[in-house]
C-alpha cells in the first residue's frame, strides 16, 4: 500500500524514504545498514511525536479528513464481537451515509451507528462521501428508538462533512430529520455515548451526537461550519481562497478536541497513536471501545429518568453570555 | 459604412434621478413597487404577495393584543467565548448591529396574549447578524420554553435566519441540541407550541425549534431551507427548480401544515389555539 503523506508530513516522508532505501541496498548482501537504519527509525519516531504534538488547527483538520484514517466500519469490525448492520428507515430508502445495527463490544449488547465514508472513487460515491441525506438520520432514529425499547445503550460514532446540500434532501425534510434526532435524542430513557472519530461537521455531525457523554478522539475536528465556508464567508474576494485562508479560518472557529474540552463541551479527550488513529488502527480501537464501554458501565447505574434528567442539564449549562439584571 | 457611426457627444446627462427608498424591488418576483404602497399593505407585495422582511416590533403589533406584550430576558448580551477572528471584531460587529437594528440581540421574547389568551412569544430579527442564531438567541429560546411549560401555555416562534452564528462556532451549533430539548419537554408535557416561519429561515434554525411546532406556518414566497440555496447550486451543479425552497414548495412535499397571509396570522393562530388548548 503506498501511504499518504500530508503536507506537513513531508520531513517524515523524507526519512522514511530514506530508510526504504537503506533496506533495500541492505537487503541480500553483505553491507550491514541496520545501526543506521535503527538510529534513523528513532529519529523519525521523534520527529512524528514533535510535528503531532503542536499540529495546528488546519493541519488537525486535513488529519480528520486523512484518507487513510479509519472510518466507522473500520472501528466497527475491530470494537465488536458481533454486529448486525440493520438498514433503511422504513419511509423512503436505505442511507449508506449512515450505518447502524446490533452488536456487542466486549460481551455486551448496544447498538452502535455511525457515519460512513467510504474509500476508493466507487465506495466513496456509494456512501455520498459521508454526507446523509435525511434518511440517514431517520433511520438512525428509528435504531436508537429500538435500543430504548430493548434498553440497550447507544454508540454513536461521527465523522462527516455535513448533511448533504441536494434537492432531495431539501424536498424531504432535511432540516426537520435532523430538529427530529435532535429533540428525540434528548428524552431517550437508554444511555447515549458519542465519539468524534474524525469530522464533526456542522448540523449533519450533531444530529447523532447528542449523548450523555461525548467524547473526541486526539485529532478529530467538530466545528459549525466547515473552515473552507468560514473563509468564503470572511474573506470572499476575487481571487480564490488558499491554504493560509483556511488556515485561519479553522483557528478562528476553535475547532479542535482540545478546545472543546477547554470550553466544556466535550467531556474528554481518546488519545490517538504517535502519527494518528491510522497509523495504528487497533490501538485506536482499544481506546474507543475501553473508553465507552467504561462510560456505559457508569451510566447503567442511573435510572432512565435520572439520565434524561442528567443530559438536559448537560444541555442546558452550553452557552456564553452575559445578563443584566 | 457610415450607418452605424457612433455619435459622440451626444451623451445625455439626464439620468432620472429616483428619490431613494421611494421605490422598492421585490426580492420573490424582482417587480419595482411603490413604496407607500407595500407599506400601506403591512409590507406585502401587491405583485406576487410575497411578504418582506418587518422587524420583530412591527411583528409584536401584528400578532399580539395591543399593549399585552412584556419582554423577558431583555438583559442577556452576547460575549465572545473564540475571541473570534474576523475583519471587525466579534465585539465590534456585535456593537454595529445593535445599532443598525435597534436591538440588543437576534430575537426578542416575552409574554402577551392573543386575542386574550396568554402566549410565550419569541420572534427574531433578520436585521441583527442575519437573525443568527448564537447562545442568546438559544438561551432567550430555550427559557421561553420553559416559561411557557411552567405557566402551561402556548409557546409561539417567528423565525427569520439564516442559521447557526459562525462567530460563536461551537457554542452556536450546540444551540440547536439545547433548544430542541428545551421543546421536547414542551411536547412531552401537552404544551402546544406553534412555529412561524417568516424569510428567510435557514440552517440551525430550520433544523432546530423552527421545524418542531405542532402546528408550522409559513409566510407566503417565504424561503425556507436547510442548505442554502448557493450551497446546493454549487453542489450538484445544476439549476433549482422553479420556487424551490419557498412556502409554497414546502407547503407542496408535505413539511409544512399551512402558508398563511401576514392579514390572516393572528386570527389563524388564535384559532390553533382555541381548537387545541
Amino acid at each position: 500500500m503506498i501511504k499518504c503523506y500530508l503536507e506537513f508530513e513531508k520531513p517524515i516522508e523524507e526519512l522514511e524514504l530514506k530508510i526504504e532505501e537503506m533496506k533495500r541496498i541492505s537487503d541480500g548482501k553483505d553491507v550491514n545498514l541496520s545501526g543506521e537504519i535503527r538510529k534513523l527509525e528513532k529519529k523519525v519516531k521523534d520527529l512524528r511525536t514533535e510535528i503531532f504534538s503542536k499540529l495546528t488547527p488546519w493541519q488537525k483538520t486535513l488529519l480528520a479528513r486523512h484518507p487513510d484514517r479509519p472510518y466507522t466500519l473500520d472501528y466497527i469490525n475491530l470494537i465488536t464481537e458481533e454486529f448486525l448492520e440493520l438498514h433503511g428507515d422504513r419511509r423512503f430508502a436505505d442511507d449508506k451515509a449512515v450505518i447502524g445495527g446490533l452488536a456487542k463490544i466486549k460481551g455486551a449488547p448496544v447498538v452502535i451507528i455511525g457515519h460512513q465514508k467510504g474509500r476508493g472513487t466507487k465506495e466513496r460515491i456509494r456512501r455520498n462521501f459521508g454526507q446523509p441525506h435525511p434518511e440517514g438520520y431517520r433511520k438512525a432514529l428509528r435504531l436508537m428508538e429500538m435500543a430504548e425499547k430493548f434498553k440497550r445503550p447507544i454508540v454513536n460514532l461521527i465523522d462527516t462533512p455535513g448533511a448533504y446540500p441536494g434537492i432531495g434532501p431539501e424536498e424531504r425534510g432535511q432540516g426537520e430529520a435532523i430538529a427530529s434526532n435532535l429533540m428525540h435524542m434528548s428524552r431517550l430513557r437508554t444511555p447515549i455515548v458519542s465519539v468524534v472519530i474524525g469530522e464533526g461537521g456542522s448540523g449533519g455531525a450533531l444530529a447523532l451526537s447528542v449523548a450523555d457523554r461525548l467524547y473526541m478522539l486526539e485529532h478529530s475536528v467538530y466545528s459549525v461550519i466547515s473552515p473552507e465556508g468560514c473563509a468564503a464567508i470572511l474573506w470572499r474576494k476575487n481571487g480564490e481562497l488558499n491554504a493560509e485562508d483556511f488556515s485561519r479560518a479553522s483557528e478562528s472557529l476553535k475547532l479542535t478536541a482540545q478546545d472543546l474540552l477547554r470550553f466544556k463541551i466535550i467531556d474528554d479527550i481518546i488519545p490517538e497513536p504517535s502519527g494518528g488513529a491510522h497509523m495504528d488502527v487497533e490501538q485506536t480501537a482499544r481506546n474507543i471501545s475501553d473508553r465507552v464501554m467504561q462510560t456505559i458501565e457508569e451510566l447503567k447505574t442511573r435510572t432512565p429518568g435520572k439520565l434524561v434528567e442528567e443530559r438536559y442539564r448537560r444541555l442546558k449549562k452550553i452557552g456564553s453570555f452575559v445578563e443584566e439584571a | 459604412m457610415a450607418w452605424f457611426k457612433k455619435s459622440k457627444g451626444l451623451k445625455t446627462d439626464k439620468k432620472v434621478k429616483i428619490p431613494e427608498g421611494l421605490w422598492v424591488k421585490c426580492d420573490s418576483c424582482k417587480e419595482v413597487i411603490y413604496k407607500k404602497e407595500i407599506d400601506k399593505n403591512l409590507r406585502i407585495c401587491p405583485k406576487c404577495n410575497y411578504h418582506f422582511r418587518i422587524s420583530a416590533r412591527e411583528r409584536i403589533e401584528l400578532l399580539v393584543d395591543e399593549g399585552s406584550f412584556v419582554e423577558i430576558d431583555s438583559g442577556l448580551a452576547s460575549n465572545d467565548p473564540l475571541n473570534f477572528k474576523d475583519k471587525i471584531s466579534y465585539k465590534d460587529r456585535l456593537e454595529e448591529n445593535r445599532k443598525k437594528s435597534g436591538l440588543e440581540e437576534a430575537a426578542i421574547s416575552g409574554e402577551a396574549a392573543i386575542e386574550g389568551r396568554p402566549i410565550i412569544l419569541v420572534i427574531m430579527d433578520f436585521a441583527f447578524m442575519g437573525g443568527s442564531m448564537g447562545s442568546v438567541v438559544g438561551e432567550k429560546v430555550m427559557r421561553a420554553a420553559e416559561a411557557a411549560l411552567e405557566k402551561k401555555i402556548p409557546l409561539i416562534t417567528v423565525s427569520s435566519s439564516g442559521g447557526a452564528r459562525m462567530q460563536e462556532g461551537i457554542f452556536s451549533l450546540m444551540q440547536m441540541a439545547r433548544v430542541s430539548a428545551a421543546i421536547a419537554k414542551l411536547h412531552e408535557s401537552g404544551n402546544l407550541y406553534i412555529s412561524i416561519l417568516a424569510d428567510p429561515t435557514f440552517g440551525g434554525v430550520t433544523a432546530s425549534f423552527a421545524m418542531l411546532g405542532d402546528v408550522i406556518i409559513a409566510e407566503p414566497r417565504s424561503l425556507i431551507g436547510f442548505a442554502g440555496p448557493r450551497v446546493i447550486e454549487q453542489t450538484i451543479k445544476q439549476q433549482l427548480p422553479e420556487d424551490f425552497q419557498r412556502a409554497e414548495f414546502l407547503l407542496e412535499h408535505g413539511m409544512i401544515d399551512l402558508v398563511i397571509d401576514r392579514k390572516e396570522l393572528k386570527k389563524t393562530i388564535s384559532q390553533i389555539i382555541e381548537l387545541l388548548t
